[in-house]
């Protein structure tokens, strides 16, 4: 049997006010203490749209490859739930924002293409507190304060053949998302939140079998683990001659299954109509160039930029796009130190060594940054320093920030390249390991090696490897 | 002094020989006297308004009104949200219920100094054409106690014939302000859709609910008008074109307007005094000037079946908010949410809402949808080719407001004949036009005939200058009515 | 003609409690306001644009500027049933 999944992704935009009034869109505040009449669906009031929210749903468009509709409008979709003051969303039917999308994903090295159907804007419910369970619980306690925040509503084509692909779709839309700065992405706060239709076909099968809808994935893992779970389960279903039901279903992430929600509920009938209250939206070319304008290279565009322009592993490319701030401080080293490889070598073990490579924050913030990154590689370079001493000034770098060149000098780590002086040391060393030279003479090259270790632990580390070597043999030739 | 229109009421306050406080108090005074019977007011807002009067009290001795509205006593329609003070729409749903802001145009006429007297009767979430399907009560019209005012904002337009307010606002969404107008002998302006803000409007139908006043007369209702008219952020409906001095633009009088007279608004089972002195008004019309000629609008047959799709289509839908959880009624006792909302919808709602709310649902349901909301909405564009059309050979047109006078109480049971009554209301309200009604004349029973005016969208203007040219010519706002 | 299945249908949709009685008689009321507005089907709308605005406008939109929200007390006040700062509503589940 082949699996097919599509998932519908809903992401909170980051706009600072709600889709339609004013309130602020603050994670954490008390229970209604951000809403106002509009939010609150009171009698009498009127939504207006926050042109931001349309703004960040056009730029997740052009990201997506999706064709942005020349007018789009906004629609009623009508069921009853408590969370949901008015009692209808205000969402977009019939006329989205944009359609006609798609997203590359890579699993096990291999890429694949997700399509990515329709791509629309909507208003966010409340949230219910329930006592107990949803099912057990007596009574349920409605907080309105996540009650008309912006929302950007994706359904891919039931293009995902596992969970695994399902788990990667969501991973490489968050980044976009995140990379963008159209959602923070964040599923703890419910600013990401995931649906998936599953259905089992037979392979080479063109028909789509019984869909089952997946709800309640609040995590990456919980996406993986509750697909895999439901394969599993309509695959033993079907194996043993039962029937798909077309239900909604839960993940129980405690339990590790899904299960059907109980609900005598009447069968749903939305009664979309145009929402009259707002007018159409026209998008123009202009405005969607504008916005085009000032997206930021994509992680994948950048990515293949990174092997091309510098001449980069794949590897090396991948790391160093895996987030805006990390790709940004690896161009700027580079600008200050015109060796690609060399810098990337240095970003990836060393600054990597303490941060995460999607911790922008902490990227940004690295007391080493990228120019003061560049000076010391270009004392490497001129052969100030070497390279294990620079790896100790770059901690020391970590720690106080201060430039390469300023700790190198007050603590005298400068490599020692004075022929006389290392030929001193030397002499001071051959004189104290007569052992050493009859096993050079015996042929030992082993012990050639031991004798530079001497010099470079007697000079401190910061003798030059390269002369010590030279000066080395000759002196043990002439013995 | 219950008795004058509000600008020769704050001309009086300006030259000394009143006060706003005294005005709030002879109404509020006439109020307590006849309300009782005649029921145009849900809520009096007694210690409110004679604060707001005492406030413009202290404006007029500074020298310093605010304006032509500064101290004018009003009432408004209990569908437009009052802060702190309940508004229930007339419905058991929302007994109690007290918003926590204003309506735009409540703030706006609070701002012009308006002096608010209280909440006026409806018919519940303005559905109705009579005032009888108030939860609460039903308002009686002053010049004849068993008959009706009309609807649904029947409440205000009572009390503004009555003398129980010297002007109002009302809303119109099939006919709700000029139908009282015209049963009740007032002037009722219903403004383009978009000229006024809906902000603060309980909706009914949301692509046709308009705000506008009644008036004694024209003057009070291009004050009115310019006050309440004009861009706010809080509507995306709301257009932004910038408002005239409506008053300033009455006197030119109707020569040279070319009016049409639509076949399609006489029509048989009408009532013969009504068209007659419709008829006349239009030869007055006439003799002031106006060229007249008749037009047709084909598909005026279809715009009350149209509006029968449309309004409870949306109203299902404004209404599903209702639901027992933030606000207004809850029914005690129920085991579970659905049960708890469907008996609270149940008690909640009157006959009439439920009706609208069933029917609205069904056209909206998946199967019927096309079938009905999309080829009424269809419709809809063919009634506004029509006036499209009329109004490139005519300036105005000029036609019957209502097909009777108003009706005695419990005389229209059946629902689809109550719904007839709005036959020449709805288009207006349909395409959005401006419409006003303004007392033409009266029955031998001694009842108010309306004649109506419909406009270009935003040529509120011409409106109004028609109808204050008909008005100063004839002697019908002098009559008023002696309730009790 | 609007059956009686329909009419309960319809009133589930609309979460409307109806009395047998009331059934009956929104019944019989629906199908007259039906048959009335059914003589919409003899128009013909083919090629005509639906109306969903009388007003011509497009793209009102709204700047993202926070405007401080109502005092939390003042939006539950109107609650018909309330704990702290939430409003509480009976249990979701039928049963
Ligand atoms: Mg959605
Ligand atoms: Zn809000």
């Amino acid at each position: 049997m082949e699996t097919v999944i599509g998932l519908e992704v809903h992401a909170q935009l980051l706009t600072r006010s709600k889709m339609f009034c004013g309130c602020p869109t603050t994670f954490g505040a008390p229970p209604n203490s951000q809403t106002c009449p509009v939010c609150q669906g009171m009698p009498g009031v009127l939504p207006v749209v926050n042109r931001r929210a349309v703004e960040l749903g056009i730029r997740a468009a052009l990201a997506f490859d999706c064709r942005v509709n020349a007018a789009c409008r906004f629609a009623r979709k009508h069921y009853y739930y408590p969370d949901m003051p008015k009692n209808y969303q205000i969402t977009q039917y019939e006329e989205p924002l944009a359609e006609d999308g798609h997203l590359e994903i890579e699993v096990d090295g291999a890429s694949r293409t997700i399509g990515i159907q329709r791509l629309h804007l909507e208003e966010d419910v409340g949230k219910l507190l329930h006592e107990g369970t949803l099912e057990t619980a007596q009574a349920s306690l409605v907080d309105y304060n996540r009650s008309g925040v912006p929302l950007m509503e994706t359904v891919s084509r039931p293009d995902l053949r596992s969970a695994e692909e399902a788990a990667a779709y969501l991973k490489a839309f968050r980044a976009v998302l995140v990379f963008l700065g159209v959602s923070n992405g964040n599923m703890e706060e419910g600013s990401l939140r995931c649906d998936a239709n599953v259905s089992l076909r037979p392979r080479g099968s063109r028909e789509l079998g019984t869909k089952v809808e997946i709800k309640n994935m609040n995590s990456f893992r919980s996406v993986k683990q509750a697909l895999e779970f439901e394969v599993r389960r309509q695959a033993e279903a079907l194996a043993a001659g039962e029937r798909i039901v077309q239900e909604t279903r839960l993940w129980d992430a405690d339990r590790g299954y899904t299960r059907a929600m109980r609900s005598k509920e009447y069968a749903h009938d939305y009664r979309y109509f145009p929402e009259p209250d707002l007018v159409p939206l026209t998008i123009d070319r202009a405005w969607i160039e504008e916005i085009r304008a000032g997206l930021p290279e994509l992680p994948r565009q950048r990515r293949a930029r990174f092997v091309t322009q510098y001449g980069l592993p794949p590897y090396d490319a991948e790391i160093l796009t895996q987030s805006r701030a990390l790709a940004e401080y690896f161009e700027a080293a580079v600008r200050e130190f015109p060796q690609p490889k060399v810098v990337s070598n240095w970003v990836m073990s060393e600054l990597l060594r303490e941060l995460g490579a999607d911790d922008e924050q902490a990227i940004r913030s690295s007391p080493v940054t990228p120019a003061r990154l560049a000076g010391l590689l270009v004392l490497i370079e001129d052969g100030t320093i070497s390279g294990k001493i620079a790896k100790e000034v770059f901690e020391k770098m970590r720690r106080g920030g201060e430039d390469a060149r300023a700790i190198v000098g007050r603590e005298g780590l400068t490599q020692v390249a004075d022929e006389a002086a290392l030929g001193r040391v030397i002499d001071q060393v051959l004189a104290r390991s007569p052992r050493a030279i009859e096993d050079y003479k015996r042929g030992k090259t082993a012990a050639a090696k031991a004798l530079v270790g001497q010099v470079m632990k007697a000079t401190g580390g910061k003798a030059n490897p390269g002369i010590v070597n030279r000066l080395l043999e000759e002196k043990l030739s002439k013995i | 002094m219950t008795g004058t229109p509000i600008h020769e009421l704050t001309e009086a306050y300006r030259r000394s020989e009143s006060t706003p406080t005294a005005a709030t108090e002879a109404f509020l005074a006439r109020i307590a006297r006849l309300d009782g019977e005649l029921g145009a007011y849900l809520t009096v807002t007694r210690e409110q308004a004679l604060r707001a009067a005492a406030d413009a009290d202290a404006r007029y001795r500074a020298g310093k009104p605010l304006g032509p509205l500064d101290g004018a006593p009003l009432v408004y329609k209990d569908v437009l949200c009052t802060r702190g003070v309940t508004t229930t729409c007339g419905s058991r749903m929302l007994e109690g219920f007290v918003p926590p802001y204003d309506a735009t145009v409540i703030a706006r006429l609070t701002a012009a100094g308006a002096v608010m007297l209280g909440k006026g009767n409806m018919d519940e979430f303005a559905m109705g054409s009579s005032t009888e399907h108030s939860a609460f009560k039903p308002t009686r019209n002053p010049w004849d106690l068993t008959r009706v005012p009309g609807g649904s904002s029947g409440g205000p337009a009572a009390a503004v014939a009555a003398g129980l307010a010297a002007g109002g606002l009302g809303t119109d969404t099939g006919g709700s302000i000029r139908q009282p107008a015209a049963f009740c002998g007032v002037v009722g302006l219903k403004p383009t859709y978009g000229r006024v803000s809906r902000y603060g409007l309980v909706a009914f139908g949301s692509s046709l609910d308009h705000i506008g006043p009644f008036a004694r007369d024209v003057t009070d209702a291009a004050l009115l008008l310019r006050a309440i008219a004009g861009a706010d952020p809080r509507d995306a409906t709301c257009l932004t074109a910038p408002v005239p001095d409506y008053a300033a633009a009455l006197a030119p009088g109707v020569q040279g307007l070319r009016l049409g007279l639509p076949d399609e608004y006489f029509i048989e089972g009408m009532d013969a005094e009504v068209e007659r002195t419709v008829r006349t008004a239009v030869d007055v019309l006439r003799g002031l000037g106006a060229t007249v000629e008749r037009i047709s609008l084909p598909a005026t047959p279809h715009a009350l079946a149209t509006y029968y799709v449309i309004a409870p289509a949306e109203a299902s839908s404004n209404l599903a908010r209702y639901d027992g959880v933030k606000y207004g009624l809850r029914v005690a006792g129920a085991k579970d949410l659905v049960e708890m909302s469907s008996r609270t919808r149940a008690v909640g709602f009157g006959a009439e809402v439920k009706r609208r709310i069933m029917l609205g649902t069904y056209v909206l349901s998946s199967g019927y949808y096309e079938a009905y909301y999309g080829r009424a909405q269809k419709v809809r564009t063919l009634v506004r080719r029509d006036f499209d059309a009329a109004f490139g050979r005519v300036d105005l047109i000029v036609a019957p407001m209502t097909p009777n006078v108003a009706f005695k109480h419990g005389e229209k049971e059946d629902p689809l004949s109550m719904y007839l009554n709005d036959v020449f209301a709805v288009p207006a309200d349909m395409t959005g036009l401006p419409a006003i009604s303004v007392p033409c004349g009266f029955s031998a029973e001694g009842l108010p005939i309306g004649l109506q005016f419909i406009g270009k969208a935003l040529d509120e203007a011409s409106v109004l200058r028609a109808a204050y040219a008909y008005e100063q010519a004839t002697p019908w706002r002098a009559r008023r009515p002696s309730p009790a | 003609m609007i059956t009686r299945e329909e009419v309960l249908h319809i009133a589930r949709l609309a979460r409307l409690e109806l009395s047998d009685t009331e059934l009956e008689r929104m019944r019989e009321q629906l199908n007259s306001i039906l048959t009335y507005i059914d003589r919409l089907r003899a128009l013909d709308v083919t090629g005509v644009e639906p109306t969903s605005h009388a007003v011509p406008l497009v793209n009102v939109m709204r700047d993202d500027e926070v405007v401080p929200p109502f005092p939390q007390d003042e939006m539950l006040r109107n609650a018909p049933d309330r704990v702290g700062e939430f409003f509480r509503v009976p249990r979701i589940i039928e049963g």
